[in-house]
Protein backbone atom coordinates (compact mmCIF):
# COMPACT_ATOMS: atom_id res chain seq x y z
CA UNK A 1 0.00 0.00 0.00
CA UNK A 2 2.75 2.48 0.92
CA UNK A 3 4.42 1.44 -2.33
CA UNK A 4 1.31 2.64 -4.16
CA UNK A 5 1.40 6.05 -2.48
CA UNK A 6 5.14 6.37 -3.08
CA UNK A 7 4.63 6.09 -6.88
CA UNK A 8 8.20 4.92 -7.34
CA UNK A 9 9.58 7.94 -5.50
CA UNK A 10 7.52 10.44 -7.47
CA UNK A 11 4.50 10.38 -5.19
CA UNK A 12 4.75 14.10 -4.43
CA UNK A 13 4.35 14.96 -8.13
CA UNK A 14 1.59 12.49 -8.94
CA UNK A 15 -0.48 13.23 -5.85
CA UNK A 16 -0.12 17.00 -6.03
CA UNK A 17 -1.28 16.91 -9.69
CA UNK A 18 -4.34 14.86 -8.71
CA UNK A 19 -4.87 17.02 -5.62
CA UNK A 20 -4.94 20.25 -7.61
CA UNK A 21 -7.33 18.64 -10.09
CA UNK A 22 -9.66 17.72 -7.23
CA UNK A 23 -9.50 21.23 -5.77
CA UNK A 24 -10.29 22.87 -9.14
CA UNK A 25 -13.13 20.40 -9.68
CA UNK A 26 -14.66 21.05 -6.26
CA UNK A 27 -14.29 24.83 -6.66
CA UNK A 28 -16.08 24.66 -10.02
CA UNK A 29 -18.97 22.62 -8.65
CA UNK A 30 -19.30 24.83 -5.57
CA UNK A 31 -19.05 28.10 -7.50
CA UNK A 32 -21.57 27.13 -10.19
CA UNK A 33 -24.04 25.93 -7.58
CA UNK A 34 -23.62 28.94 -5.30
CA UNK A 35 -24.16 31.33 -8.21
CA UNK A 36 -27.34 29.63 -9.38
CA UNK A 37 -28.70 29.54 -5.82
CA UNK A 38 -27.88 33.19 -5.18
CA UNK A 39 -29.41 34.37 -8.45
CA UNK A 40 -32.57 32.36 -7.85
CA UNK A 41 -32.84 33.80 -4.34
CA UNK A 42 -32.39 37.34 -5.60
CA UNK A 43 -34.90 36.84 -8.42
CA UNK A 44 -37.38 35.42 -5.89
CA UNK A 45 -37.03 38.63 -3.91
CA UNK A 46 -38.38 40.55 -6.93
CA UNK A 47 -41.59 38.56 -6.88
CA UNK A 48 -41.98 39.23 -3.16
CA UNK A 49 -41.67 43.00 -3.56
CA UNK A 50 -45.31 43.32 -4.59
CA UNK A 51 -46.44 42.31 -1.12
CA UNK A 52 -46.98 45.24 1.28
CA UNK A 53 -43.79 46.33 2.90
CA UNK A 54 -43.91 45.90 6.66
CA UNK A 55 -42.96 48.97 8.59
CA UNK A 56 -40.39 48.22 11.26
CA UNK A 57 -41.87 48.74 14.68
CA UNK A 58 -39.84 50.78 17.10
CA UNK A 59 -40.30 49.17 20.46
CA UNK A 60 -37.17 50.26 22.16
CA UNK A 61 -34.29 52.56 21.58
CA UNK B 1 -34.04 27.77 -45.88
CA UNK B 2 -36.48 26.99 -43.13
CA UNK B 3 -34.90 26.17 -39.81
CA UNK B 4 -36.47 23.48 -37.64
CA UNK B 5 -38.54 24.48 -34.64
CA UNK B 6 -36.11 23.04 -32.08
CA UNK B 7 -33.44 25.31 -33.47
CA UNK B 8 -35.53 28.43 -32.96
CA UNK B 9 -36.32 27.36 -29.42
CA UNK B 10 -32.59 27.39 -28.59
CA UNK B 11 -32.92 31.16 -28.57
CA UNK B 12 -35.67 31.09 -25.96
CA UNK B 13 -34.41 31.58 -22.38
CA UNK B 14 -37.26 29.66 -20.64
CA UNK B 15 -36.85 26.73 -23.01
CA UNK B 16 -33.08 26.59 -22.59
CA UNK B 17 -33.36 27.00 -18.81
CA UNK B 18 -35.73 24.03 -18.63
CA UNK B 19 -33.57 21.97 -20.98
CA UNK B 20 -30.43 22.69 -18.93
CA UNK B 21 -32.26 21.87 -15.71
CA UNK B 22 -33.30 18.48 -17.10
CA UNK B 23 -29.98 17.51 -18.70
CA UNK B 24 -27.41 18.91 -16.22
CA UNK B 25 -27.88 16.39 -13.37
CA UNK B 26 -27.30 13.46 -15.74
CA UNK B 27 -24.17 15.02 -17.19
CA UNK B 28 -22.92 15.57 -13.65
CA UNK B 29 -23.60 12.03 -12.48
CA UNK B 30 -22.12 10.41 -15.59
CA UNK B 31 -19.10 12.75 -15.57
CA UNK B 32 -18.23 12.23 -11.92
CA UNK B 33 -18.76 8.46 -12.14
CA UNK B 34 -16.49 8.20 -15.19
CA UNK B 35 -13.94 10.41 -13.47
CA UNK B 36 -13.84 8.09 -10.46
CA UNK B 37 -13.47 5.05 -12.71
CA UNK B 38 -10.81 6.72 -14.83
CA UNK B 39 -8.82 7.88 -11.81
CA UNK B 40 -8.75 4.43 -10.18
CA UNK B 41 -7.97 2.77 -13.51
CA UNK B 42 -5.20 5.23 -14.29
CA UNK B 43 -3.65 5.25 -10.83
CA UNK B 44 -3.99 1.57 -9.94
CA UNK B 45 -4.65 -0.70 -12.91
CA UNK B 46 -2.82 0.95 -15.80
CA UNK B 47 0.78 -0.29 -16.09
CA UNK B 48 3.78 1.93 -15.34
CA UNK B 49 5.51 3.58 -18.29
CA UNK B 50 8.78 1.97 -19.49
CA UNK B 51 10.57 5.33 -19.46
CA UNK B 52 8.74 7.64 -17.04
CA UNK B 53 7.69 4.86 -14.64
CA UNK B 54 4.91 6.00 -12.27
CA UNK B 55 5.01 9.76 -12.80
CA UNK B 56 3.46 9.42 -16.27
CA UNK B 57 0.11 8.86 -14.48
CA UNK B 58 -0.36 12.63 -14.56
CA UNK B 59 -1.40 11.94 -18.17
CA UNK B 60 -4.85 11.04 -16.84
CA UNK B 61 -5.52 14.63 -15.67
CA UNK B 62 -3.17 16.94 -17.58
CA UNK B 63 -4.08 16.69 -21.30
CA UNK B 64 -7.77 16.55 -20.36
CA UNK B 65 -7.56 19.89 -18.57
CA UNK B 66 -5.72 21.40 -21.54
CA UNK B 67 -8.27 20.02 -23.98
CA UNK B 68 -11.19 21.36 -21.89
CA UNK B 69 -9.47 24.77 -21.69
CA UNK B 70 -9.25 24.93 -25.50
CA UNK B 71 -12.77 23.65 -26.02
CA UNK B 72 -14.04 26.20 -23.48
CA UNK B 73 -12.31 29.05 -25.28
CA UNK B 74 -13.64 27.92 -28.66
CA UNK B 75 -17.20 27.74 -27.32
CA UNK B 76 -16.77 31.12 -25.64
CA UNK B 77 -15.44 32.75 -28.82
CA UNK B 78 -18.04 31.24 -31.14
CA UNK B 79 -20.92 32.02 -28.75
CA UNK B 80 -19.68 35.59 -28.27
CA UNK B 81 -19.36 35.99 -32.04
CA UNK B 82 -22.87 34.66 -32.64
CA UNK B 83 -24.17 37.01 -29.95
CA UNK B 84 -22.34 39.93 -31.48
CA UNK B 85 -23.41 39.36 -35.09
CA UNK B 86 -27.02 38.27 -34.61
CA UNK B 87 -27.58 40.11 -31.30
CA UNK B 88 -28.67 36.97 -29.52
CA UNK B 89 -28.58 37.58 -25.76
CA UNK B 90 -28.56 33.90 -24.92
CA UNK B 91 -25.37 33.44 -26.95
CA UNK B 92 -23.67 36.11 -24.83
CA UNK B 93 -24.96 34.29 -21.73
CA UNK B 94 -23.24 31.10 -22.96
CA UNK B 95 -19.97 32.99 -23.55
CA UNK B 96 -20.02 34.55 -20.06
CA UNK B 97 -20.81 31.20 -18.45
CA UNK B 98 -17.88 29.50 -20.17
CA UNK B 99 -15.23 32.00 -19.07
CA UNK B 100 -14.70 31.11 -15.37
CA UNK B 101 -14.74 27.37 -16.09
CA UNK B 102 -12.27 27.83 -18.94
CA UNK B 103 -10.02 29.99 -16.77
CA UNK B 104 -9.90 27.36 -14.03
CA UNK B 105 -9.13 24.51 -16.43
CA UNK B 106 -6.40 26.54 -18.14
CA UNK B 107 -4.86 27.12 -14.72
CA UNK B 108 -5.17 23.39 -14.04
CA UNK B 109 -3.46 22.49 -17.33
CA UNK B 110 -0.58 24.87 -16.55
CA UNK B 111 -0.26 23.63 -12.96
CA UNK B 112 -0.38 19.90 -13.70
CA UNK B 113 1.98 20.45 -16.64
CA UNK B 114 4.49 22.24 -14.43
CA UNK B 115 4.27 19.47 -11.83
CA UNK B 116 4.86 16.89 -14.56
CA UNK B 117 7.70 18.88 -16.08
CA UNK B 118 9.86 18.92 -12.97
CA UNK B 119 10.60 15.15 -12.77
CA UNK B 120 10.59 14.56 -16.55
CA UNK B 121 12.19 17.69 -18.04
CA UNK B 122 14.03 18.81 -14.92
CA UNK B 123 12.14 22.10 -14.83
CA UNK B 124 8.69 23.36 -13.85
CA UNK B 125 8.59 25.97 -16.56
CA UNK B 126 10.34 27.00 -19.78
CA UNK B 127 9.80 30.50 -21.17
CA UNK B 128 10.99 29.32 -24.58
CA UNK B 129 8.47 26.53 -25.08
CA UNK B 130 5.75 27.33 -27.60
CA UNK B 131 3.11 25.05 -26.06
CA UNK B 132 3.59 26.52 -22.61
CA UNK B 133 3.57 30.09 -23.90
CA UNK B 134 0.42 29.69 -26.02
CA UNK B 135 -1.43 28.00 -23.13
CA UNK B 136 -0.31 30.82 -20.82
CA UNK B 137 -1.65 33.29 -23.40
CA UNK B 138 -4.97 31.42 -23.29
CA UNK B 139 -5.04 31.97 -19.52
CA UNK B 140 -4.48 35.71 -20.01
CA UNK B 141 -7.14 35.85 -22.74
CA UNK B 142 -9.67 34.37 -20.31
CA UNK B 143 -8.60 36.76 -17.55
CA UNK B 144 -8.67 39.67 -20.01
CA UNK B 145 -12.18 38.75 -21.10
CA UNK B 146 -13.40 38.65 -17.48
CA UNK B 147 -11.60 41.88 -16.58
CA UNK B 148 -12.96 43.66 -19.64
CA UNK B 149 -16.52 42.63 -18.75
CA UNK B 150 -16.04 43.81 -15.18
CA UNK B 151 -15.08 47.27 -16.48
CA UNK B 152 -18.61 47.92 -17.80
CA UNK B 153 -21.70 48.55 -15.72
CA UNK B 154 -23.96 48.18 -18.73
CA UNK B 155 -24.36 44.50 -19.55
CA UNK B 156 -25.14 44.95 -23.25
CA UNK B 157 -22.01 47.01 -23.69
CA UNK B 158 -19.94 44.46 -21.74
CA UNK B 159 -21.36 41.71 -23.98
CA UNK B 160 -20.44 43.48 -27.18
CA UNK B 161 -16.98 44.74 -26.24
CA UNK B 162 -15.85 41.51 -24.60
CA UNK B 163 -17.15 39.56 -27.61
CA UNK B 164 -14.56 41.25 -29.83
CA UNK B 165 -11.73 40.09 -27.58
CA UNK B 166 -13.21 36.58 -27.32
CA UNK B 167 -13.48 36.24 -31.12
CA UNK B 168 -10.00 37.59 -31.86
CA UNK B 169 -8.48 35.25 -29.25
CA UNK B 170 -9.77 32.16 -31.05
CA UNK B 171 -6.69 32.43 -33.28
CA UNK B 172 -4.68 31.20 -30.31
CA UNK B 173 -6.53 27.85 -30.11
CA UNK B 174 -5.06 26.25 -33.28
CA UNK B 175 -1.70 27.79 -32.32
CA UNK B 176 -1.82 25.84 -29.03
CA UNK B 177 -2.76 22.68 -30.90
CA UNK B 178 -0.05 22.88 -33.55
CA UNK B 179 2.60 24.53 -31.35
CA UNK B 180 4.27 21.18 -30.70
CA UNK B 181 4.60 20.55 -34.44
CA UNK B 182 5.49 24.06 -35.60
CA UNK B 183 8.09 24.66 -32.92
CA UNK B 184 9.77 21.48 -31.72
CA UNK B 185 10.79 22.71 -28.30
CA UNK B 186 10.37 20.99 -24.94
CA UNK B 187 6.75 19.83 -24.94
CA UNK B 188 6.08 16.44 -26.50
CA UNK B 189 3.98 15.95 -29.62
CA UNK B 190 0.39 14.68 -29.75
CA UNK B 191 -0.30 11.22 -28.36
CA UNK B 192 -3.75 10.37 -29.72
CA UNK B 193 -4.53 12.80 -32.53
CA UNK B 194 -1.90 11.61 -34.98
CA UNK B 195 -2.38 10.50 -38.54
CA UNK B 196 -0.93 7.06 -37.83
CA UNK B 197 -1.92 4.99 -34.82
CA UNK B 198 -1.87 6.47 -31.28
CA UNK B 199 1.55 6.50 -29.61
CA UNK B 200 0.23 4.79 -26.51
CA UNK B 201 -0.59 1.22 -25.50
CA UNK B 202 -4.26 0.21 -25.25
CA UNK B 203 -3.92 -0.52 -21.51
CA UNK B 204 -3.03 3.15 -21.00
CA UNK B 205 -5.26 4.52 -23.76
CA UNK B 206 -8.57 3.26 -22.29
CA UNK B 207 -8.35 5.14 -18.97
CA UNK B 208 -7.05 8.17 -20.92
CA UNK B 209 -10.15 8.16 -23.12
CA UNK B 210 -12.41 7.57 -20.10
CA UNK B 211 -10.92 10.65 -18.47
CA UNK B 212 -11.39 12.72 -21.64
CA UNK B 213 -15.08 11.72 -21.71
CA UNK B 214 -15.36 12.45 -17.95
CA UNK B 215 -13.80 15.93 -18.23
CA UNK B 216 -16.03 16.74 -21.22
CA UNK B 217 -19.22 15.71 -19.39
CA UNK B 218 -18.22 17.60 -16.23
CA UNK B 219 -17.42 20.69 -18.31
CA UNK B 220 -20.85 20.71 -19.96
CA UNK B 221 -22.51 20.05 -16.60
CA UNK B 222 -20.80 23.10 -15.10
CA UNK B 223 -21.55 25.14 -18.22
CA UNK B 224 -25.28 24.37 -18.08
CA UNK B 225 -25.47 25.22 -14.37
CA UNK B 226 -23.68 28.51 -14.92
CA UNK B 227 -25.86 29.21 -17.94
CA UNK B 228 -28.95 28.70 -15.77
CA UNK B 229 -27.57 31.17 -13.25
CA UNK B 230 -26.82 33.65 -16.04
CA UNK B 231 -30.32 33.28 -17.53
CA UNK B 232 -31.92 33.91 -14.12
CA UNK B 233 -29.81 37.04 -13.69
CA UNK B 234 -30.65 38.38 -17.17
CA UNK B 235 -34.33 37.48 -17.07
CA UNK B 236 -35.16 39.01 -13.71
CA UNK B 237 -38.64 40.42 -13.63
CA UNK B 238 -39.90 38.45 -16.63
CA UNK B 239 -43.19 36.68 -16.35
CA UNK B 240 -41.86 33.17 -16.98
CA UNK B 241 -39.23 33.51 -14.26
CA UNK B 242 -41.81 34.77 -11.76
CA UNK B 243 -43.94 31.78 -12.66
CA UNK B 244 -40.99 29.45 -12.16
CA UNK B 245 -40.28 30.94 -8.76
CA UNK B 246 -43.89 30.60 -7.71
CA UNK B 247 -44.64 34.29 -7.61
CA UNK B 248 -47.55 36.16 -9.15
CA UNK B 249 -47.59 35.75 -12.92
CA UNK B 250 -50.41 38.12 -13.69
Amino acid sequence: MSEFFAMGGNGAYVWSAYGITLVVLIWNIWAARARLKRNLREAARDTAVEEPVQRPKVTQL
Amino acid sequence: MKLPRWFHRLGSPPHVYGLADAVAPWLGRAGLALMAIGAVWGLVFAPADYLQREVYRIIYVHPQSAYVSMMAYTIMGVAAGVGFIWRIKLAHAVAVSTAPIGTSFTFLALATGAIWGRPTWGTYWDWGDARLMSELLLFFLFLGYLALRAAFDDRDKADRVSAVLAVVGIVNVPIIHYSVEWWRTLHQGPTITRFDEPAIDVSMLIPLLIMIAAFTLVFFWLLLRRLQAEIVERERGTRWLRGLLGGATA
